[in-house]
């Protein structure tokens, strides 16, 4: 009998709860803005935080409260900002397109390994034990850090070091935040001259680290008519807003780390991501 | 009078002798976590003393009119769980709807005091010690300042520890352990004296 008891007794405070509870959530339901949902719709959802917000959901917050430009989003481009312009009634700016790009080209004919490392197979490791065993001090590692990191699969490692395949890259700047190096950088797409070294070693240390180095010679800098190249701690470094990809500094080079590349041509690469798993 | 000697004396000595952080020890998990910055810290105690009034101010009526009559008193634990979880979530959804600064401050935290010991300790110990509803409510006011207190008083002294240099191995949790002990202890100086503060 007693059991009974506590057995009704147990259910109608439970029972009284969940009345009391769904009472409170229907009259103290704080209204979300129906611009937020549809915004939400827009975006990707990958949530990889290129726009500098939480997530998503947190971008389509703060678009629907008003006074964010609907540009941030990355992966999504032209067409999401368009779409999200369109929502809010305002115009989007033009989207500005980058890709990463990994500033090193010390493969493995390039450079030789300082020692044997068999610890925590991941760049951020390896950087720790006095900055990794690459001989050159500023390379890329080669253990897949930004590979992993990538959202989409677009980077794998090859002959030591990291490639991007830009068809797939979506310019979300994940593999930049998580490189010891620092060696990532994302350029605008339109991009076609590139350094392909970080090193900031003198000439001859450079050299010495890596067989493709950028001695700092400053001839780039002599060729170019524009004022878009200078060298600056032993490392060419060219300005964006200046360079026309006109191609006359690479055929100075004498170390060959300045390359053109056309981004956009690039064509889409299977292989990429064959060779990842 | 006496009656209002017995409140005072029951308030500041749950404030001060039986802390509940720094003498019992219950709700350490928000003491450690919440106790960064002096601003989340207060937003955390007045969140813990509130839902401390509150659960004594429905627990004390169900075990004395309900639970005792029914001889069901051994569902303590399990009824007051019930109702705490519910009123956590009751001002959940109230403090989103008028406080989002609040809710927004006290994030992940705020579903925690729905298990936070310190708020089922209270219920449970007010109807151990044999209080009247007037003494359980004064109580459990006293145990959520005495909670209060300790995290304004914490998040001081992590402020400027955070500040200083530590050995490596002392670096972060150990250090601020160490520094819970340390204010523990000094509480423990306040033992006999609000018994004789009428005497």
């Amino acid at each position: 009998m007693e059991i009974l008891f506590a057995f009704i007794l147990m259910l109608l405070v439970a029972l009284i709860a969940g009345v009391l509870l769904s009472l409170f959530s229907h009259f103290f339901a704080v209204k979300e803005n129906p611009l937020k949902a549809q915004i939400r719709e827009c975006l990707p959802g990958i949530n990889c935080g290129a726009c500098g917000y939480k997530g998503c959901d947190d971008y389509a917050d703060a678009l629907a409260n008003g006074g964010v430009s609907p540009s941030l989003c990355i992966p999504g481009a032209q067409n999401v900002a368009d779409e999200i312009g369109n929502i809010l009634g305002i115009e989007a700016e033009p989207f500005k397109d980058v890709v990463a790009f990994v500033a090193c080209n010390g493969n493995c004919e390039a450079t030789t390994k300082k020692a044997k490392y068999e610890g925590v197979n991941t760049c951020k490791a390896a950087s720790m034990i006095y900055g990794g065993n690459n001989s050159c001090h500023f390379g890329c590692l080669g253990l897949g850090d930004c590979a992993f990191a990538c959202p989409s699969n677009a980077i794998c490692v090859v002959d030591g070091i990291a490639h991007v395949n830009t068809a797939l890259c979506l310019g979300c700047g994940v593999c930049a935040n998580v490189c010891p190096k620092h060696i990532i950088k994302m350029l605008p797409q339109e991009t076609a001259t590139v350094v392909m070294c970080s090193n900031k070693q003198k000439g001859a240390d450079a050299r010495k680290a890596c067989k493709n180095a950028c001695i700092g010679c400053k001839k780039c800098e002599k060729t170019c008519n524009n004022g878009a190249i200078t060298v600056k701690d032993n490392l060419a470094v060219i300005d964006y807003n200046k360079c026309t990809n006109c191609g006359a500094c690479v055929k100075e080079c004498p170390t060959g780390c300045l390359k053109s590349i056309f981004f956009a041509n690039i064509p889409s690469n299977i292989e990429f991501k064959e060779l990842l798993t | 009078m006496d009656m209002f000697k017995t409140l005072i004396i029951i308030l500041l000595s749950s404030v001060f002798v039986d802390n509940y952080v720094l003498n019992r020890f219950l709700g350490i998990c928000p003491f450690l976590g919440v106790s960064k910055k002096i601003n989340q810290a207060t937003g955390m105690g007045v969140a813990v003393t509130v839902v401390m009034l509150i659960a004594t101010a429905v627990t004390w009526p169900i075990q004395y009119l309900v639970l005792n009559k029914l001889g069901l008193g051994y569902l303590q634990n399990i009824v007051f769980i019930l109702i705490i979880a519910t009123l956590v979530q009751m001002l959940e959804l109230f403090l989103k709807k008028f406080s989002p600064a609040l809710y927004n401050g006290l994030g992940v935290y705020l579903p925690l005091i729905t298990t936070n010991c310190a708020v089922l300790g209270v219920t449970i110990n007010n109807i151990n010690d044999g209080y009247n509803f007037i003494q359980s409510m004064v109580s459990s006011l006293g145990c959520g300042l005495g909670f209060l207190l300790a995290m304004v008083l914490f998040s001081g002294l992590r402020s400027r520890i955070d500040e200083s240099n530590i050995p490596a191995p002392f670096k972060g949790l150990a250090t601020t352990l160490i520094a819970a002990c340390f204010i523990s202890l000094a509480f423990m100086g306040f033992v006999g004296v609000v018994e004789n503060i009428f005497a």
